[in-house]
């Protein structure tokens, strides 16, 4: 690559340009839930558009694949209701687990991935690959997951469903603001807190500023991520979101008054790691890899257990619930970590003091994933199907490694448990912490709308608070997407302010100034990251958060002003990293606010060390006010009411509103 | 023996080369350009050439420019080296790693 310094940047430069379009529902963010709410919106007879910073084919999370299509209970073969689904998962997170989103999801689910067949996905068996296995229906073909006696989780060829996703959207009509990066919500007159009538962006190729007229507006863009943990030279092959996936929509939303909760649940975890090996690349026995047989360097088989502590003598006991048990939301886990959540829904895993009897000579580290000894069926659906069409495993996992010449039916993959490693992923690194890169995580408070407090602002995907998943996106997309033209057919296009934006505009263009002292975005990050390691990690008190509060406004008054960008992409990383200083503010800040320790959201005040009391069993939200106060409110656990008599005639609503066709396209002003 | 310049050059960001490509089969379309969601290439100026991987540090291995490549073998990843995984084969104990 000598001689890049003399390349010249390869598209045309529109600094100071400014493009305006008009549309009734403007979508930020074209990943699964961006592409399903317009879809959705679309056939809702909506004019619709998307602004997506990378590019629609592939972009977003799930862009590259989805194996599992989870919590289906609406499927035929589910012997699980929706609202058992989603009580289990809400009381399996101790009540931290959004109940509107997750009824959405359970009683959509397989809704959802009939429209996903019919635009051509692989949802079924059609070429009997998997005949005669024991989580095959032969009557449907779907094939199962997990728990094979309930059901309610289906294995999909979903590797390529984006692109199909996207080619809807464009048979549709839906105009694509591709590789254009929003950065902020208008809002009518400009008056803060008020309905929302707009958004800017910025074009990551040419730099022009991009000035959206909408009536609605649906944030579908994902998690901040690289809040604790940021390497510049390695974004990391375990990454699940990509670099792009910083919280733009939260950055914005929560600058004009937004409601957010359980922004203040952050998590020791390796999943944000720049240094771990390939998510699914290694061996292990969890999601991807259940039920997989793991075994020690003598090729020793470590047990299995059920949640009673039984060891199972067969693959397929792995795969059933335990006596006295229902059904079982998900089982595998690492060794060396028991699986959080209720033992009356933990399903098989490996022993849990594997640890212990290794260091007394039972077992001998290496440890390695075998699949060489389990049934076909078994070893053909882990590597083949699942890692082939889960994200990021194509490509990374099954080709590379079987160009390097793995063999399933031969090779043993080796785990890194107990090599300073956590089973799939491990630690290397210290302060490995993350708020979005792993579960469910805070985000934005709506109502059965999935509309925040700020009228015509919805949320969808992962950045609804509590909420995720592939299946979770694509559910509440396709909700989000219906209920948003609903609400656009019954309101005109607000007045945007002329102050508002051209202020918008000046701050997104500041960091091309250059200026001696300059520093780049990686280094912003890196600073950000380390305030946040050291003042709201671990251990977390008044004086710490003070700390992390004044450091993080001191980065703000200072090195923001000097960050310095050289063309439009280095543009777009230095407003991604801003974002990422606001969302470890409103991280901050819900710290400051929940005064009490909590195991559940793995939260610990040194100077509130009681666990959990129950006064603090409710969701703290926090709300920016127009003073650049904070405003700290609350709701109850299980604040969203009853699940079906709020799903089910919004529901109706829907898809009678989706049946209907007809509007025109967007329009580009000029 | 005839003199030549030696370059002064800052040291390349690690790992340097996440994704290979192997001009003789790549055809300079540009679809990796298009599609890469980390938006890492840029075309190469160059016309014919295959593109050039402008941020090599921001690539997240996702694959897709390999994936929707229309020439097969045009386009491969390379794994960070501290990222490459190892696996035993069973019936003879020998030791291998992603290449």
């Amino acid at each position: 690559m000598s001689g890049r310094g003399t390349l010249v940047w390869p598209y045309p430069i529109r600094y100071e340009q400014e493009d305006t379009y008009e549309t009734d529902v403007l979508i930020l963010g074209g990943g699964i839930a961006g592409v399903w709410a317009a879809i959705a919106a679309r056939r809702a007879g909506a004019r619709v558009t998307i602004m997506e910073k990378a590019d629609t084919r592939r972009s977003g999370a799930g862009g590259t694949g989805v194996d599992h299509w989870g919590y289906a209970a609406d499927n035929p073969c589910s012997r699980i209701t929706p609202a058992e689904m989603t009580s289990a998962l809400v009381e399996n997170h101790f009540g931290y687990r959004n109940g509107i989103s997750t009824y959405i999801h359970a009683s959509s689910a397989y809704e959802t991935l009939l429209e996903m067949e019919a635009m051509g996905g692989k949802v079924r068996d059609t070429e009997d690959e998997f005949k005669g296995a024991p989580f095959c229906d032969d009557q449907t073909k779907l094939l199962f997951a997990y728990d094979y006696d309930n059901r309610y989780c289906i294995r999909v060829w979903g590797a390529n469903f984006k692109p199909l996703l996207r080619r809807r959207c464009k048979r549709l009509g839906v105009e694509f603001l591709d590789r254009t990066s929003a950065t902020a919500l208008l809002t009518d007159d400009g008056a803060y807190g008020a309905r929302v009538v707009g958004a800017t962006g910025i074009n990551c190729h040419t730099g022009a500023f991009v000035v959206v007229r909408a009536k609605a507006v649906i944030l579908a863009t994902n998690r901040p991520q690289r809040i604790f943990t940021f390497s510049s030279e390695h974004r990391g092959t375990a990454a699940h979101r990509g670099g792009s996936n910083v919280g733009n929509g939260y950055a914005m939303a929560w600058r004009i008054g937004a409601e957010f909760t359980l922004m203040e649940k952050t998590i020791r975890s390796p999943y944000a790691s720049p240094y771990s090996y390939p998510s699914y690349g290694t061996g292990n026995a969890i999601n991807t890899w259940y039920p997989s047989t793991i075994v020690d360097a003598r090729n020793k088989e470590v047990p299995w257990v059920d949640c009673n502590g039984r060891v199972l003598s067969t693959v397929d006991e792995r795969c059933r619930p335990a006596a006295g048990q229902k059904f079982f939301l998900m089982g595998g886990g690492n060794s060396s970590q028991p699986h959080p959540g209720l033992k009356q829904y933990a399903g098989p895993k490996l022993i849990t003091d594997l640890e212990p009897r290794m260091m007394k000579g039972e077992f001998t580290p290496p440890f390695y994933a075998d699949l060489t000894g389990m049934p076909w069926y078994e070893r053909k659906a882990i590597w083949g199907l699942m890692v082939g069409q889960e994200g990021k495993t194509r490509v990374p996992i099954l080709q590379t490694y079987e160009a390097s010449g793995f063999d399933p039916a031969k090779d043993m993959l080796q785990t890194y448990d107990f090599l300073r490693g956590q089973g799939m992923r491990e630690f290397v690194a210290p302060q490995e912490r993350t708020f979005g890169e792993m579960g469910v995580a805070g985000g934005l408070l709506t109502d059965w709308d999935l509309m925040s407090n700020i009228p015509g602002l919805f949320g969808a995907g992962d950045l609804l608070f509590a909420s995720q998943d592939h299946v979770n996106a694509a559910t509440t997309g396709r909700y989000a997407g219906a209920r948003a033209a609903l609400y656009a057919r019954g309101t005109d296009h607000g007045k945007l302010d002329s102050g508002q934006i051209g202020r918008e505009k000046k701050r997104v263009l500041a960091p091309l100034a250059e200026a001696s002292d300059s520093i780049d975005w990686k280094e912003l990050n890196n600073g950000v990251a380390r305030v946040m390691q050291n003042y709201c990690a671990e251990l977390k008190n008044e004086e710490l958060l003070k700390l992390a509060e004044t450091w993080l406004a001191d980065i703000e008054q200072n090195e923001v002003r000097r960050v310095s960008a050289g063309n439009p992409h280095q543009l777009m990383r230095t407003l991604d990293v801003i974002d990422i200083l606001t969302c470890a503010k409103m991280i901050v800040q819900a710290s400051k606010a929940r005064k009490a320790s909590s195991d559940v959201l793995s939260f610990s005040r040194l100077d509130y060390p009681e666990n959990d009391p129950p006064e603090w069993h409710k969701y703290v939200v926090i709300r920016h006010d127009d003073n650049g106060g904070v405003q700290v409110t609350s709701r109850p656990l299980g604040f969203w009411g009853d699940y079906e008599k709020n799903y089910g005639p919004r529901h109706a609503e829907n898809i009678a509103a989706m049946q209907g066709t007809g509007a025109t396209a967007a329009t580009h002003i000029r | 023996m005839e003199s030549s310049v030696l370059r002064a050059e800052p040291n390349r960001p690690t790992p340097g080369r996440p994704i290979i490509f192997n001009p003789s089969i790549c055809n300079a379309c540009n679809t990796c350009v298009t599609v890469c969601p980390e938006d890492v290439f840029i075309p190469s100026p160059v016309k014919g050439e295959s593109p050039i991987v402008l941020y090599p540090e921001e690539c997240w291995y996702c694959g897709v420019c390999v994936d929707d490549c229309n020439r097969p073998g045009a386009i491969r990843l390379s794994h960070p080296l501290q990222q490459r995984a190892r696996w035993k084969r069973k019936a003879t104990g020998e030791h291998f790693r992603v290449k």
